[in-house]
């Protein structure tokens, strides 16, 4: 690459509170993508959390001081990026509904001012940086889960399988069903645990029959759920998220 | 905004009729215990997951219908801007709908059916309950077939009157009331409850439909031939025969309306089995139970529905019967026609500018067929006759949120979204339900505050989330708390992944294994290694 594609830009790193403590890999290997790819990348200490989990719980007033934290943390970048398509929907789609249950006029112009600007990394990579080939390899098999809330509410279409598609080496397997709910649904899992294990044990069926050596989303709890049934059956698929095989490089052991 | 005239306050959907308590029933019993007294949606869904037989026969039926509509409605272009029209003439009618509805009265009235407003079931089922004995009472019937002409209605599938539980109040007054479509006999011959909009059989299979058929049919008419088997043709043909009779000779007849136009007073039915038209056809008497949301404006506006509803919801191009009656044509099907114009509930949800899009919806049943919880489950979990995503909203809006089924519903989904892809009418669904949660937390908060005892944040959810909610909105109280996650990481040693942890965690962990926490957070790493974040 002679220019990088990211050169000049000031980006914000949205590691989302379940990856921070969680999956710190994943926030890691998004940063080292967005800096190979020549983005300035900073961590704004001050964020937490989207909210999403207070908020799709049906807890609007505690959800709110969430979203004012968020718009403090990351207002007045240009470009937000999290490896997660669930809570940057949530921040594209609900601070706003947030703040105007409040009936806090301020809090919605913030929000509309800053929502915007919240990326998933592969819709970043794809549609604003306009590159597939991120200069990955990684020479397994692997399944693609479209998480229900990176297609149905981040909306980021087919950018994730470009991107996977453009990693070296790599074998992209077809997983039926692929649209189906894995049955996680945030706090649905603790309310009606029979019914998400259920979805969860088919897509794991799914998962299983494809041969993948790896099962890749672009959302880590919803690979954490297929996963937790697939090591308790015993099987061998190893969960990864979308981030960290294109993070993986040549010259990096994956 | 009032819709029925006579009456100052908002109704509220209300108690069904009392049920039918006496010995000798006319219809087979439907099973004991009131819809509203169900159990919350999470033990009954339990129940209703113990039934490998009822979980094969959904996932067959729905993956099958799941891949016709997705065929169907990819034939169509233009089907995104059908829907938005669906949606765009709904929100207009709903926005008026108290001008649409006098309107749609006095052309009713004109076109010489008589029209007749009710507040909720009790009142709506003593309107049918009056106007059907009077039927009976004041016709002369003209039938010669084999048989005894009894106390007997004859009904066209419909949602509103399963909603007031009218069969039974017909049975406490001594009324037998017969569906006739063929999904529907199969539950009424039962002894079931439906479990869809539109497949309310869909929980059993041909082997069970036969079973039901050979011991009930005889009870209630003409029994099923002594030799049936399980073809469907062969069952089809059976309820034909048994249903035959009771069309021969029934003196009223009872429906429901896909849509009821205010500028031509026209009355709508949609069906795939000719039965309906029977109904509409042949008793003396009509009486048809609209909910006040049915509304359409226009004439005009039938070609966008009469598109949307068939493929969404049978994934057919165009349904097999479309019935419109507007009043009743001297020497050619019923001579008296009444509508009665159902509110239970349906002005309170209007009046509320959120939740209110869900009057939209025209029982396609799409959204039921790619819920992957109704799939699991069926309908009966979802203690109503509104079952599947819809339901989970519906059903707390019209009845409120106090019960505990109620209090569930909203509960009832893992919001995956795949209901509003498919919504003909753009209801968000997932949306909604995130309202109507917040709503049943808001009405727990309320019934805690009136009652002195344990405060509402004493509860382990209410304590769970205030809590985090409130840690989340500091990121100093958020390093601290994560700090120790690490801490435990190294504490549980070597194994590598979590057993069993507490409530409420452990509801989930039941099943599933949980890697162990890393030892340092992405937080503390970048702090180490970059010295520290940009404010
Ligand atoms: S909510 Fe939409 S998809 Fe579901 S039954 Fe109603 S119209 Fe059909």
């Amino acid at each position: 690459m002679a220019t990088k594609p990211g050169e000049g830009m000031r980006v914000a790193l949205f590691a989302t509170c379940a990856n921070d403590v969680m999956f710190p890999d994943t926030p890691k290997a998004v940063l080292s993508i967005l800096e190979r790819l020549g983005c300035s990348v900073e961590f704004p200490e001050k964020q937490t959390c989207c909210g999403q989990p207070f908020a799709n719980t049906g807890y609007f007033d505690e959800t709110v001081p969430v979203v004012r934290n968020f718009v403090d943390a990351f207002g007045g970048y240009d470009y937000i990026v999290g490896p997660s398509g669930s809570c940057v929907g949530a921040v594209r789609e609900q601070h706003e509904m947030l703040a105007e249950h409040a009936g806090d006029a301020g809090l919605a112009r913030d929000v509309s001012l800053v929502a915007p600007h919240v990326y998933d990394i592969s819709e970043f990579l794809v549609n604003v940086l306009n590159v597939t080939d991120v200069g990955a390899y990684f020479p397994h098999k692997v399944t693609y889960h479209p998480t229900c809330h990176s297609i149905r509410v981040a909306k980021v279409g087919d950018a994730p399988m470009r991107l996977l598609q453009s990693v070296k080496g790599i074998t992209v397997l077809d997983l039926p069903d692929s649209d189906r709910c894995c049955g996680f649904g945030g706090t649905f899992a603790m309310k009606n645990p029979d019914i998400s294990t259920a979805m969860a044990a088919d897509k794991a069926r799914h998962v299983a029959g494809t041969g993948a050596e790896y099962l890749v989303a672009g959302d880590n709890l919803c690979l954490l759920n297929v996963s937790g049934v697939i090591a308790r059956q015993g099987g061998g698929v190893k969960p990864i998220h979308l981030a960290e095989i294109l993070a993986s490089t040549e010259g990096s052991a994956a | 905004m009032t819709l029925v005239h006579r009456q100052s306050t908002i109704p509220v959907a209300g108690p069904p009729a009392p049920r039918y308590e006496g010995p000798n029933r006319r219809t087979p019993a439907p099973p004991a215990g009131e819809l509203v007294d169900s159990p919350g949606f999470p033990t009954a869904a339990r129940r209703e997951l113990d039934l490998p037989v009822q979980r094969g026969n959904l996932h067959q039926a729905m993956t099958t219908i799941r891949t016709k509509r997705q065929q169907c409605v990819s034939e169509l272009d233009h089907w995104e801007e059908l829907r938005l029209a669906g949606e765009a003439i709904k929100n207009r009618t709903l926005r008026h709908l108290d001008s649409y509805l006098v309107q749609l009265e006095e052309n009713l009235t004109a076109a010489g059916a008589t029209v007749h407003w009710a507040r909720d079931a009790a009142e709506a089922n003593r309107i049918i309950t009056g106007l059907v004995k009077e039927a009976l009472a004041d016709e002369e019937v003209h039938y010669d077939g084999t048989g005894v002409v009894g106390d007997e209605v004859v009904k066209v599938k419909s949602m509103v009157t399963q909603e007031i539980d009218m069969n039974e109040a017909l049975e406490a007054a001594g009324v037998a009331a017969w569906e006739t479509d063929l999904a529907e006999i199969i539950v009424q011959l039962g002894h079931d409850r439906p479990s869809h909009f539109l497949v309310p059989a869909i929980h059993r299979n041909r082997a069970e439909v036969r079973e039901i058929f050979l011991a009930e049919m005889g009870t209630y008419g003409k029994p099923a031939p002594p030799d049936l088997d399980s073809e469907p043709r062969n069952l089809a043909g059976a309820a034909r025969l048994h249903l035959r009779e009771k069309f021969l000779r029934a003196k009223v007849g009872i429906s429901g309306a896909n849509f009821a136009v205010a500028d031509t007073g026209t009355l709508v039915v949609v069906e795939s089995e000719g039965n309906g038209r029977m109904c509409l056809t042949l008793p003396q008497t009509l009486i048809s139970v609209v909910g006040v949301e049915k509304v359409l404006p226009t004439f005009d506006d039938l070609e966008v529905f009469l598109q949307l509803l068939p493929r969404s919801s049978t994934a057919e191009r165009m349904n097999p019967y479309t019935s419109m009656w507007t009043g009743p044509t001297g020497g050619d099907g019923p001579e008296k026609m009444h509508v009665v114009l159902l509110d239970n509930g349906r002005s309170r949800v209007l009046a509320d500018r959120i939740g209110r899009e869900a009057l939209r919806c025209i029982r396609c049943s799409a959204c039921l067929n790619v819920c992957p919880v109704y799939e699991k489950v069926g309908g009966h979990a979802y203690g109503s006759v509104y079952p599947g995503p819809i339901g989970s909203i519906l059903t707390p809006q019209l009845r409120g949120t106090t019960s505990a089924v109620d209090r569930s519903l909203p509960f009832a989904s893992s919001l995956c979204g795949a209901c509003f892809e498919v919504c003909p009418v753009r209801i968000p669904i997932p949306e909604l339900l995130v309202y109507m949660r917040n709503q049943v937390v808001e009405s727990k908060k309320a019934e805690a505050k009136s009652k002195p005892g344990m405060p509402f944040l004493a509860h382990g959810e209410p304590a769970a989330m205030t809590g985090a909610a409130w840690m989340m909105a500091d990121s100093r109280r958020w390093s601290a708390a994560t700090k120790g996650v690490g801490l435990s990481g190294r504490i549980l040693g070597k194994a590598d992944h979590l057993g069993p942890m507490p409530w409420p965690l452990s509801k989930w962990t039941n099943a599933r294994d949980v890697p162990i926490p890393p030892q340092e957070s992405f937080r503390s790493w970048y702090k180490r290694e970059r010295g520290g974040g940009s404010r």
